[in-house]
């Protein structure tokens, strides 16, 4: 176990390369209860989130969930998320843990216009994860979650618990993530990891969450985007929609946009063993040009990854680059994301 | 406490050390790859180098951490273990045995008697291993 902001939470289990792979072979368990959960409401909330955050919250339906941003003023970026319509008038927002106290300010301040409501320590959230995580669920939920789609929910009850039955995940595999009160998460731990057991289901840490996540290409805040990061950059262009009207940030993101952003986040992958981790310079022909932003061994592609930020023009695919390790540059190229194909139930 | 070969000597950053006539073969213990986890990379010296007491002389990664290594005794290296380089998980599976990293020429005999025995290693790691 390791504190991690203001939580204590194990990095593994068993191990983290084992818990990485019984992930993508069978099934997976997460307690991801740290995250934050913030609900708005009302007859303003739509237009509330339209300004704050980056995507078109008048393309998301009731049931259905979008990936999204809060900017900062001058593109960078306060927080990724998760944004989920319940009503017409009501949303609820999932943000990183290490993020709750900030986003609460910023939200609150810069969004006044709707009722905001900080639900994150009466939420728990425990992520469900792999290929037979569909079947897993099932067995305990009230409603088919067969019927539910990519990145929409449904609410219900797993496991006697009411829950947002969530098909969205931070590890490239179907599955789903479950949003309960606080106080009904242990008995739903337990009864996921009875009834996954003739399945290989495994509880799964940090460590595997962080390689899985990786080999997607999914963001971490706080190492592949911050606020000096801004979206297009980072390979988030998809999510911001400049055409649903003015929000924070807008105006700088399209200034990137005309001119091009000076460095881009890209994948690597190296020529040998050798880990690349935040904070690694990264050069080109000797030159420096980058840095790495996350790495580590990837289980399922068997090779040493990492994401970067490099000047724009040596982005392209199979650009080489030393990454310098220890005093020693070591070779690595640029490669094509994710690392992994995804399996998402798309 | 299980794991610690009695036919070996010690050091307190958790190398062994096993004499074989007058070679020395070096790796790192059962407890430390526990710790580390899943070890992903090792950086041995070439054949050659000179290494030592208690400086580093490599480096093992795992998934999560980066440690140096520590020469357990001072000389030249005339082995490093090929295997580890394609298969560095083998330090976890057989720390003792096909996980071995260096063998040594040591330049003075006397240094190996000066390390932990298996008793006083076990003691060390009961109390915490630091």
């Amino acid at each position: 176990m390791v504190p991690f902001g203001g939580w204590e939470m194990p990095v593994q289990y068993t191990g983290i390369i084992e818990e990485h792979r019984a992930v993508r072979a069978g099934a997976g368990c997460f307690d991801v209860s740290h995250m934050g959960e913030l609900e708005i409401d009302g007859p303003q909330a739509l237009a509330t989130l339209q300004r704050l955050t980056t995507n078109d919250v008048s393309a998301l339906e009731i049931g259905q969930v979008q990936y999204s941003l809060l900017c900062y003023p001058d593109g960078g970026i306060v927080d990724d998320l998760t944004l989920y319509r319940l009503a017409a008038d009501r949303f609820m927002m999932t943000v990183n843990a290490s993020n709750i106290d900030k986003d609460w300010r910023w939200v609150t301040e810069h969004g006044s216009g709707a009722q905001w409501r900080n639900v994150s320590d009466a939420t728990a959230l425990i992520a469900v994860q792999g290929p037979k995580a569909e079947a897993l669920v099932g067995r305990l939920a009230d409603t088919d979650v067969t019927r539910i789609a990519y990145y929409h929910f449904a609410e219900g009850r797993v496991s006697g618990a009411r829950a947002i039955i969530s098909r969205t995940g931070y590890t490239g595999e179907d599955g789903f993530e479950l949003y309960v009160p606080a106080s009904d998460a242990p008995a739903l731990w337990s009864a996921l990891l009875e009834r996954g057991r003739g399945d290989g289901v495994v509880p799964v840490g940090l460590g595997a969450r962080d390689t899985l996540r990786l080999e997607m290409r999914y963001a971490l805040y706080g190492n592949d985007i911050d606020a000096t990061t801004n979206p297009l950059g980072a390979g988030l262009g998809w999510i911001v929609k400049p055409a649903k009207g003015d929000f924070i940030g807008r105006d700088a993101i399209e200034r990137v946009r005309t001119t091009g952003p000076a460095r881009k986040l890209v994948g690597l992958e190296m020529a040998d063993r050798s880990v690349a981790r935040h904070g690694y310079r990264v050069l080109h022909d000797g030159r420096e040009t980058g840095v790495v932003t996350s790495g580590s061994y990837g289980p399922s592609v068997d090779r040493s990854i990492a994401l970067a930020y490099v000047a724009s023009a040596d982005a392209p695919v199979g650009t080489p680059l030393g990454v310098e390790i220890r005093g020693q540059v070591k070779p690595a190229r640029v490669v094509k994301t994710p690392f992994h194909p995804s399996r998402v139930k798309k | 406490m299980a794991n610690v070969p009695g036919d070996l000597k010690y050091t307190r950053e958790h190398e062994w050390a096993k004499r074989e006539g007058d070679r020395v073969r070096v790796g790192i213990t059962h407890f430390a790859q526990e710790q580390l986890g899943d070890v992903v990379f090792v950086e041995l010296p070439k054949v050659g180098a000179k290494v030592t007491a208690h400086q580093a002389f490599g480096v093992v990664e795992s998934v999560k951490a980066v440690s140096d290594l520590f020469a357990p005794i001072s000389g030249e290296i005339v082995e490093a273990n090929a295997e580890l380089p394609q298969k560095p998980e083998t330090v976890n599976k057989d720390p003792y045995g096909k996980g071995w990293m260096i063998l040594v020429k040591p330049s003075n005999a006397a240094e190996l008697d000066q390390l932990l025995t298996a008793r006083q290693y076990e003691e060390f790691v009961a109390q915490g291993g630091h």
